[in-house]
């Protein structure tokens, strides 16, 4: 049975069309991120779930129970907020108190369910403490806990680790991935931060534009990118988009690059990609910088960053296309430098006109 | 070196901060402070038209608490206080809560309750007077037409006073409004998306989360419609003069007949000294209740 089910749902704010004729299903105890760029409607999507918003069409089911008429505090769902949203009038304790009361459960069980989230999430120190009184971490840990108390089917995050600095952002992660595989409950994870997708998903739910892109797992998403938005918007630095021409070479295809040379892949022909406007994608892990002379492709480098273990290297092919490049993190390029680019035509991927992917292997 | 720097700078922060307040302190001091001085040395004289007289210390305190139209009207005063401030606290913040809405509806409502707030005293006891005549007003008309007894309800004790608080009501019932429905706009939405999807009923979320969170805005409507409704004076003036015998003469009213009718200066000044007394009175207890229940 589906933990959440979403079929044909359409949001539409005024003229504005946001979630058009969305469907999905999402396994029960399944950790799924909605990723995508600001304003594509994830948010909205999240609230749509959450019953904070009326769907125009469609419907909603959690557990195989039909909810999008249910009003939110009776679909059973847990919601944390970007902003924290604590009472601030409520001490902590009565913050996590107050969802159990309205629900009539009994003030013994409440103390036992706040006694366990206060041990999972350490907020034992400030129970008695007012939400003005708490740092952003702190005040997320209590948000978090507000949602575990109540022990619901769903758990719904909109982007909640977007206030946190960096160090407190990787710690919280991990511990919310800690968390599910704890609870084993399912849960649905807004962010625009394709890192947190990667490493929080079960499957990541791709949105761009009303719509959705791809479903997947962060492997999937990332190795088969269905579209070419997929491929620009998960991994960085930034997946090479290069228009090419493509060619049939004996059942796999080839592309022409703008400065001449000519890449074999290993993804199978098809006729769409003949059409005007093929775009090769080359992750930067698959276009290597090796001596002048070698690899498939002469290039100069011009802008060369090094992060430690690897460097960026930004490098012009002969016509002036610019490529995103690696190299080891010992490298001794320099800008200005000729280099050979070693492109790894395996793992190359191509893009019809229409956006979408062609990859090696199997469909 | 380094720690007399310091002193320096800190000086000179301190005065910087004064001249951002000077221009104010000095209206404050000019238009306040000065009057409020002069007005208590005025009480403690005896005059007329043509001058102070003489000075005669505590005198026209006394005189004042031996004066039973003196006293009756701080009783008529504080009743119409209490009439009409917890009638404004209440009724602003229903109205507010009400209209607190985006729609079209919400928004002309809005206008219309707003607009009474602009009228001059005259035009509203003008409107009320059309209301309240006995034969031919509207209140009668509507008696008349479920079988009632038409009230004549500014010539009777009883309702004379309710009356004009009801005038005042219908006349300042717009700025307690604004002042709530702005309190409104400023909680955050996702307090009340939190509490929805907590399970809180309407009457709960309204107990829980709206009112701990307009506090404060209720204080300040409260401080101001006791220092704005203990100066009635205009309703009271137009509506009844002070009638039917004395009971809905305030205590502005007062001042007003014995400093400008019957030229007792110093008189009626000891009066608007004690007006200010109870005034400020009221306003810092009704303040120091909340901040007492605020730390509690
Ligand atoms: N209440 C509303 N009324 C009108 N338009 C809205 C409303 N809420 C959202 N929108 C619009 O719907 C679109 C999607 O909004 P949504 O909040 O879902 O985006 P998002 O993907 O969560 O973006 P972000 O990453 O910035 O939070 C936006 O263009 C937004 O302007
Ligand atoms: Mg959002």
């Amino acid at each position: 049975m589906a933990g959440v089910e979403l079929s044909g749902v359409s949001k539409r704010f005024g003229d504005v069309s946001v979630i058009d004729n969305v469907s999905l299903e999402i396994a029960q105890g399944e950790f799924v991120v909605f990723l995508g760029p600001s304003g594509c409607g994830k948010s909205t999507l999240l609230r749509l779930v959450a019953g904070l918003e009326q769907l125009d069409e469609g419907a909603i089911l959690i557990d195989g129970n039909r909810v999008d008429n249910l009003p939110p505090g009776k679909r059973d769902v847990a919601m944390v907020f970007q902003h924290y949203a604590l009472y601030p009038h409520m001490t902590v304790r009565d913050n996590l108190a107050f969802g159990l009361r309205n629900t009539g459960v009994s003030e013994d069980e409440i103390g036992g369910r706040i006694a366990t989230a206060v041990e999972k999430l350490e907020i034992g120190d400030f129970l008695q403490r007012r939400p003005g009184q708490l740092s952003g971490g702190q005040k997320q840990r209590v948000a978090i806990a507000r949602a575990i108390v109540k022990q619901p089917k769903l758990f719904l995050f909109d982007e909640p680790l977007s206030n946190l600095d960096a160090a407190l952002r990787a710690r919280t992660r991990i511990e919310l991935a800690q968390l599910h595989q704890q609870l084993r409950t399912t849960m649905i994870f807004v962010t625009h931060d394709q890192v947190e997708a990667m490493t929080l998903a079960d499957r990541i739910v791709v949105i761009n534009e009303r719509r959705i892109e791809q479903i997947g797992t962060p492997m999937e998403v990332y190795r088969r990118p269905a579209t070419s938005f997929v491929a620009s918007f998960v991994g960085t630095p930034k997946i090479n988009l290069v228009p090419v021409t493509a060619a049939n070479a004996g059942g796999l295809a080839a592309a022409r690059m703008p400065d001449g040379t000519l890449l074999e892949t290993t993804i199978p022909w098809d006729e769409a990609l003949a059409r005007d406007g093929a775009t090769l994608g080359l992750r930067p892990e698959n276009v290597r910088i090796t001596g002048a002379t070698q690899g498939q492709a002469p290039a100069t480098a011009r802008v060369v960053e090094r992060l430690g273990e690897r460097t960026i290297v930004y490098a012009a092919l002969a016509d002036g296309t610019l490529l995103t490049t690696e190299d080891r993190g010992d490298s001794t390029v320099q800008p200005g430098d000729e280099v050979g680019l070693a492109i790894d035509g395996n793992a190359a991927h191509l893009f019809a006109a229409d956006g979408t992917g062609h990859h090696a292997g199997a469909a | 070196m380094l720690a007399s720097q310091q002193g320096r700078r800190s000086t000179w922060d301190r005065w910087s901060g004064m001249l951002f307040v000077a221009p104010y302190l000095l209206l404050f001091v000019l238009m306040l402070v000065v009057p409020l001085v002069i007005g208590f040395r005025l009480s403690l004289t005896r005059g007329d038209l043509f001058g102070i007289r003489e000075e005669v210390g505590f005198a026209n305190y006394g005189r004042l608490f031996a004066d039973p139209v003196f006293i009756q009207v701080i009783w008529n005063t504080l009743y119409f206080v209490v009439l009409t401030v917890p009638a404004f606290a209440v009724l602003g913040l229903l109205l507010a809560l009400a209209l607190n809405q985006q729609s079209r509806w919400a928004a002309v409502l809005r206008a219309i309750f707003f607009a009474s707030t602009v009228l001059s005293v005259t035009v509203v006891t003008l409107i009320w007077r059309l209301v309240l005549l006995p034969e031919q007003g509207l209140a009668a008309v509507l008696a008349n037409a479920i079988g009632a007894e038409p009230v004549a309800f500014l010539s009777s004790q009883a309702t004379a006073m309710p009356a004009i608080a009801v005038t005042t009501i219908w006349w300042g019932i717009g700025l307690p409004m604004v002042l709530f429905l702005a309190a409104l706009q400023q909680v955050p939405r996702d307090l009340y998306e939190a509490a929805a999807l907590d399970g809180a009923s309407r009457w709960r979320t309204l107990r829980s989360i709206t009112l701990p969170s307009i506090k404060r805005t209720m204080v300040l409507v409260i401080i101001v419609e006791i220092i704005l409704q203990f100066q009635l004076f205009g309703q009271a003036q137009l509506l009844t003069n002070g009638g039917p015998n004395n009971s809905t003469r305030p205590i502005v009213l007062f001042i007003y007949e014995a400093g400008w009718k019957q030229w007792q200066l110093g008189y009626a000044a000891a009066a608007a000294q004690i007006l200010f007394a109870m005034i400020a009175i009221a306003a810092m207890a009704q303040y120091y209740v909340s901040s007492r229940r605020d730390a509690a």
